[in-house]
């Protein structure tokens, strides 16, 4: 098989692979997003681009994750919705992408529109995330589109999907990655996730169902108190383990600033240390870690992290 | 069978405020049957609107003519003709308590006339009597997988309508949309299947839809027969 992109060339090698997140907002401004990715740089070997996230109308995905690629010299996850988009628009944008030198997509079906800023749009939802993987694998490897029309130079790139082992019944969303996988997935990004158990409980189904595409573990270190408070709160399916979230409670008694921010790296880096190196004793083939504008603690948790085992 | 919803009573007024001289039709199939646009309905509405209008004092002595009607089923041709041909010259106006098929059927049928809709058309529902309530369960696809999917319609029932679900939206049975309320209609053909040791079928992969099938305006043409009264 052949590798397109860097992640899939560190995953084919059997590295132990890290990505990141970046989320374009509602914006012309990609100054933020660039910086953002800058300090990443040889420590994460892909960034994520967020394509409306939970539905809310933001820059363009494919124009950030350009500008990303061009002006950080970051490789980027591209990642694309089935809410916003038929089939028609998924091809152009997949053979946009592919013509500015993006190497791997993140096929989703997105958030349902109504839960957005902009509720009352209409819901697309043409393909979903198993169909768009379809869709692209044969316009790579076979370089027809979804009605078999022939591509003139088809697209070279990698296509991955998301998985959550958070969710109950969990088998029903292994059997939902094993149709992933048939359609063609190469590599899978999970949810947040913050226990272990969790991470062992998504391999025995995995396993049960004979998957063998490389998952890559979302992790989620957190800024501050409001930001952990916030996901545990507003985020349905998943909750920030109470001993956590309590021990970043106690630092906003804290009163100074730069006190603060050193304790909260200081949890972080103790917490997700110690369950990146657990992970890696999993069948798991990375880490993803979602923190978003906290880069320096990215970059300190991979630079720990990285060279063992 | 079709559901339906009288519209808010100001929106009528305002709707049929040119029209005096008006027939309020009402539907004793689906409509009627749901006590929203039969016979006691279409009564009620069109002495409503009579009063209104007679108390708004627009009207000369005898302009005003509002009364009612009800047929079997206003989304029959014949049917309506059938039951309003020599009336319905007397009034201007139409307002018609059917379903959207039926207020355009009167409009057909009666090209001259204005027919105005006073209920909304919702969808195709099942009953929960205990409950007093309605269900949207089809959309009308016009190619039904429900023999896939355990028998519960993922194109109705799943919020975006996927294939392939569940969504990553689902939390514990429950789906995104409208609140972890509703049901995850990916999960209920998860334990559907599951029961009927059927998960085999969970497992496939489905192929995008043909899109064309559901390709409104849609017809039936020729050949279809009829029972049922009105005859
Ligand atoms: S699949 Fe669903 S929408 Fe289509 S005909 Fe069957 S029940 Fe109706
Ligand atoms: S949660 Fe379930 S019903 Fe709701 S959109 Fe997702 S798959 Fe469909």
């Amino acid at each position: 098989m052949k590798a397109y992109s860097n992640l899939m060339q560190e995953l084919l090698n059997g590295k132990f692979v890290f990505t990141g997140e970046l989320e374009p907002e509602k914006t012309t401004d990609l100054t933020e997003l660039v910086e953002g990715a800058k300090p990443l740089v040889g420590y994460a070997v892909a960034c994520n681009v967020t394509d409306n996230p939970q539905s809310m109308a933001y820059m363009s995905s494919l124009v950030a994750s350009y500008v990303v690629q061009r002006d950080a010299g970051m490789e980027v996850v591209y990642q694309l919705r089935c809410s916003d988009r038929n089939r028609l628009a998924l091809t152009g944008d997949v053979l946009g992408a592919a013509a500015l030198g993006l190497k791997n997509i993140l096929a989703l079906t997105g958030d349902h529109v109504s839960l957005g800023d902009n509720p009352g749009a209409k819901s697309v939802c043409d393909l979903d995330s198993a169909l768009l993987t379809y869709m692209i694998r044969r316009m790579v490897d076979e370089g027809v589109d979804l009605a078999e029309k022939p591509i003139h130079e088809p697209p070279k790139l990698h296509v991955g999907v998301a998985v959550n082992p958070n969710a109950d019944p969990l088998e029903a969303e292994v059997m939902k990655l094993k149709r992933k996988e048939v359609a063609g997935a190469e590599f899978a990004q999970t949810q947040v996730i913050y226990e272990m158990e969790k991470v062992d409980r998504l391999f025995e189904v995995y396993d049960q169902y004979g998957i063998k595409v490389p998952v890559i573990i979302g992790i989620f270190p957190m800024k501050n108190y409001g930001v952990a408070d916030y996901f545990d709160k507003n985020i349905p399916g998943v909750s920030v383990p109470k001993e956590l979230l309590e021990t970043f409670r106690k630092v906003t008694e804290i009163s100074d600033k730069k006190q603060r921010k050193e304790k909260y790296m200081e949890i972080n880096l103790e917490y997700f240390e110690n369950f990146v190196r657990d992970i890696k004793k999993s069948e798991a083939k990375g880490v993803h870690v979602m923190a978003v504008g906290y880069e320096v603690m990215v970059r300190e948790l991979i630079g720990r992290v990285r060279g063992e085992g | 069978m079709i559901v339906v919803e009288q519209k808010p009573l100001e929106d009528i007024i305002d709707m049929v405020k040119d029209s005096d001289r008006m027939l309020v039709l009402g539907c004793d199939g689906c409509s009627g049957i749901y006590q929203v646009g039969g016979e006691k309905q279409a009564e009620v509405l069109s002495s409503m609107l009579r009063m209104g209008k007679k108390t708004k004092g627009e009207n000369k002595e005898g302009d005003l003519k509002i009364e009612a009607s009800t047929v079997l089923r206003q989304c029959d041709k014949e049917i309506v003709r059938e039951a309003l041909e020599g009336s319905i010259e007397g009034y201007d106006a139409v307002l018609s308590m059917a379903c959207g098929a039926g207020v355009q059927t009167v409009a057909e049928v009666f090209s001259e006339k204005l027919v105005l809709p006073a209920v909304n058309t919702k969808f195709i529902g099942m009953q929960d009597r205990e409950m007093g309530d309605l269900h949207e369960r089809c959309s009308a696809c016009g190619d039904c997988i429900l023999d896939k999917t355990g028998g519960v319609c993922p194109i109705t029932r799943c919020a975006k309508g996927l294939l392939n679900g569940p969504c990553g939206g689902q939390v514990e049975g429950k789906c995104e949309v409208g609140g972890y309320e509703n049901d995850c209609a990916w999960i209920l053909i998860y334990n559907k299947l599951k029961e009927l040791e059927k998960l085999d079928q969970f497992l496939q992969f489905r192929l995008m839809r043909d899109n064309r099938i559901s390709q409104s305006p849609r017809d039936l043409k020729g050949g279809v027969k009829y029972s049922g009264g009105g005859e």
